[in-house]
């Protein structure tokens, strides 16, 4: 099988041209994952990022991304495949008295009655595609056992059908907020990636590049006092995304440098608990010496 | 390569770390597609295939760095550094001399230095942000300040104390937010020197990562990786002992109650949810089996809604195991939500209720402080009387104990020999629903010395070992 990446560094490159600011990890792991052939299952705290990774790595190989997203109660039918009933239904009625038993039998479980959903559609898929299984964690124990053919073996099993075969292994993202413990199995068949708010620089880089026309300067600030605010305990730190939209904010207000009144009256948009703003305005504004 | 790197998984998990054979393998067939020149994507591609828990990531890299110190040229214990080092310190002094005037004198090699000089070069590293100056001064102040000598059996902190001891970290920063003001000619708005200091608060730390990560190199060279290994074993979050966490675990151990409470409150609402299905909702049926025209095809059952618990915490917050309530209370307050009724109440010999701290405040940690600093519970001296505190209680709150409740006694059960009052736990147990007693001394240690949690647990339904959060939580997911 032919390699998507030569190096970690052209990993880095590839991802920084379409607009995603990589650390060494984030670039290693993807790169990894691509050499072994290996899901990487994604965690941290939330808005740091993750679904982004995913995206912006489909963006990058030009390849199509499929996304799943869990949530509670999601089954086989959903995720996997369903057989289209109301067709096979058709297929008898239509011709009830030419074909044998058999031939039917046969025929109404074929691939034509089957509706693939997001897992069977990224291995069948003859483009490149990138998978995405968004918030993994939100799925019952019992539910992630359906994952675990395909993220191991690029497999799926249909009774009636036999095994489909992925004909291209693809990229495969799994996303985790940690809400819950996952299970050892699951863990076993991934790369683990821990992704964490950025340093200080990168997020400085982050804001730069995503923020069009906001000065260094400006940059330089909100990083910081985004730093500043993030070593507060807070029942819920900034974002990587709400930290951008702190920036836009700023923008639009057309401002060049922020002051203690202008941060105090924003940052509703940085945090989202009243307690939070309250602590955070008072940590702000309190004098030091 | 292969013995190098099975004796790293060895240590692993000898630090605790679950490292399976699949994982294992990863790694092995991951490092034959790094260039093993790069140190960092070498201990990442060993980080995501063997590491699967952030929380565990510390401890590798702790073990990463003694395994693997000694090799990679930049890590290197030799003159060149201070070759590196002199020669900057020559380029300041030409700096210094063109400002100032004036020269120093001589420049005659590092010994030369003295130790203000190298506070000065400090202080100019940590203004500027300057990495190399910083690694390399770290080096310096390590082999000139902390006085480590091969084969003397004492462990890392003690030279980091001595080196630390020596360069007056604290000082620094107040005399680099001095010179930050001066630079601007000027008063600073709070909100900069804030952000000042933070900066500042950040290199002093990246500075004091290097001087420990310097110390373990020697150390490292002095005894070798696995001895080094051996006592720089750190027990994972979930295994430290209440009892027994210093500052730094105290302090990491809260940061991973959070997470784990939220884990916790998750998987109990889920188990509330998904336990049996309740009996058959007729009317539910009736009216879904319409759309079978009449026959009731799909049937319907009614959502059952166990009752939740009431639950008393009694906590002893004597000295001795006042992390181990205070945790307690943390993760039952996390997870109140599951209860019908959480009512707390702390002593030591005498007893006061808490409840309402908790009250009106989402911030468990102040109603945590506002407990241990305002609560009444001395009643003579100050010593653990578990039997005048369980007179008390049964005196004031015994006729609130009623069917629903859950009583949680929380303590080693130190009773310094005074009375036990054992009846008062079986006659709350003839009225509560059940009584359980956690205690965060290991097993081996109950009923010796003045230690009578026997005596109270022959009452209860049950006496629990809770040395560490993993037992904790294990615990509290069986209660609920």
């Amino acid at each position: 099988m032919e390699h998507r990446f030569s190096s970690v560094q052209q990993v880095r490159d590839s991802l920084k041209d379409v607009n995603y600011l990589a650390d060494d990890g984030i670039a290693g792991v993807a790169f990894l994952a691509d050499r072994l052939a290996k899901p990487i299952l994604v965690e941290g705290p939330a808005g740091t990022g993750k679904t982004q990774l995913a995206k912006s790595v489909a963006e990058m190989l030009g390849a199509r991304l499929i996304r799943l997203q869990c949530y509670e109660g999601l089954d086989e039918s959903k995720a996997l495949y369903e057989w289209n009933y109301k067709k096979q239904l058709l297929r008898i009625q239509a011709d009830k008295n030419s074909d044998s038993w058999s031939e039917v039998h046969d025929d109404i479980f074929s691939r034509e009655f089957l509706l693939t959903r997001p897992l069977l559609e990224a291995i069948s898929a003859p483009d490149p595609v990138v998978l995405l299984i968004d918030e993994v964690d939100r799925v019952e124990v019992e539910t992630e056992a359906l994952l675990l053919e395909i993220l191991s073996e690029y497999q799926v099993s249909i009774p009636e059908l036999g095994t489909i075969t992925a004909t291209q292994i693809p990229m495969v993202f799994l996303t985790s907020n940690n809400t819950r413990e996952l299970s050892e199995a699951l863990k076993r068949r991934c790369l683990y990636l821990h992704v964490d708010y950025p340093s200080m620089e990168r997020e400085k880089e982050i804001v730069l590049a995503k923020v069009p026309d906001i000065t260094e300067n400006l940059a330089d600030q909100v990083a910081r006092i985004v730093r500043s605010i993030r070593q507060l305990d807070l029942k819920k730190a900034p974002s990587v995304s709400e930290t951008l939209d702190w920036a836009r904010t700023m923008m639009l207000l057309n401002i060049d440098s922020i002051d203690a009144q202008t941060a105090k009256e924003t940052l509703h948009v940085l945090l989202k608990y009243q307690s939070d703003i309250a602590k955070a305005a008072k940590e702000l504004s309190v004098d030091l010496t | 390569m292969l013995d190098l790197l099975s004796g790293f998984v060895q240590e692993l998990r000898n630090a605790g770390l679950p490292v399976s054979l699949t994982e294992n393998l990863d790694a092995m067939e991951a490092v034959r597609h790094i260039p093993l020149e790069d140190r960092d994507a070498f201990k990442y591609a060993l980080g995501a295939t063997m590491v699967k828990n952030s929380a565990h990531w510390r401890s590798f890299e702790t073990v990463f760095e003694v395994y693997f110190s000694m090799r990679g040229p930049e890590y290197k214990i030799g003159e060149s550094t201070e070759d590196e080092l002199e020669q900057m310190w020559r380029e300041m002094q030409e700096q210094l001399q063109q400002q100032q005037g004036e020269g120093k004198g001589s420049s005659g090699g590092m010994d030369s230095l003295t130790p203000e000089e190298i506070a000065q070069m400090l202080m100019k590293a940590l203004m500027n942000g300057d990495q190399g100056l910083m690694r390399a001064l770290a080096k310096q102040s390590v082999q000139r300040f902390a006085g480590m000598e091969p084969g003397r059996p004492v462990g890392g902190t003690y030279y980091l104390y001595r080196t630390l001891r020596n360069l007056d970290l604290d000082n620094m920063l107040q005399k680099l937010m001095e010179a930050s003001k001066q630079e601007v000619g000027g008063e600073l708005t709070p909100l900069e020197e804030r952000l000042e200091k933070d900066e500042y608060e950040s290199r002093i730390d990246q500075f004091k990562k290097e001087i420990e990560a310097e110390i373990r190199r020697r150390l490292v060279a002095d005894r070798g990786a696995e001895a080094m290994a051996k006592t720089l074993r750190k027990p994972l979050p979930e295994d430290v002992e209440f009892m027994h966490a210093s500052r730094d675990e105290m302090q990491a151990l809260k940061k991973s109650l959070y997470p784990l409470t939220r884990k916790l409150a998750a998987r109990l609402a889920r188990k509330r949810r998904h336990g049996r299905k309740g009996p058959l909702d007729f009317r539910n049926t009736v009216r879904h089996s319409l759309s079978y025209g009449g026959t009731p095809a799909e049937p319907k059952f009614k959502q059952p809604r166990p009752s939740k618990p009431e639950l008393m915490v009694v906590a002893d917050i004597s000295g001795s195991v006042a992390a181990f309530a205070r945790f307690t209370l943390m993760l039952v307050y996390a997870i109140q939500g599951q209860f019908s009724k959480v009512r707390s109440f702390v002593f030591i010999d005498g007893i006061d209720e808490v409840t309402e701290f908790f009250k009106g405040t989402d911030d468990i940690s102040e109603a945590i402080h506002r407990v241990n600093t305002e609560a009444d519970v001395v009643w003579v001296d100050g010593h653990s009387d578990y039997g005048h505190a369980f007179e008390v209680f049964w005196d004031k709150y015994g006729k609130d104990v009623g069917p629903k409740t859950t009583v949680l006694f929380l303590g080693d059960a130190r009773n310094n020999y005074h009375a036990s009052q054992a009846w008062v736990i079986k006659e709350i147990r003839s009225k509560a629903r059940q009584v359980y007693w956690l205690n965060p001394e290991p097993k081996s240690y109950w009923n010796t010395g003045d230690s009578i949690v026997g005596e109270y647990a022959a009452h209860t339904d049950g006496a629990y070992e809770c040395r560490n959060l993993r037992q904790l939580e294990a615990f509290v997911e069986k209660l609920v």
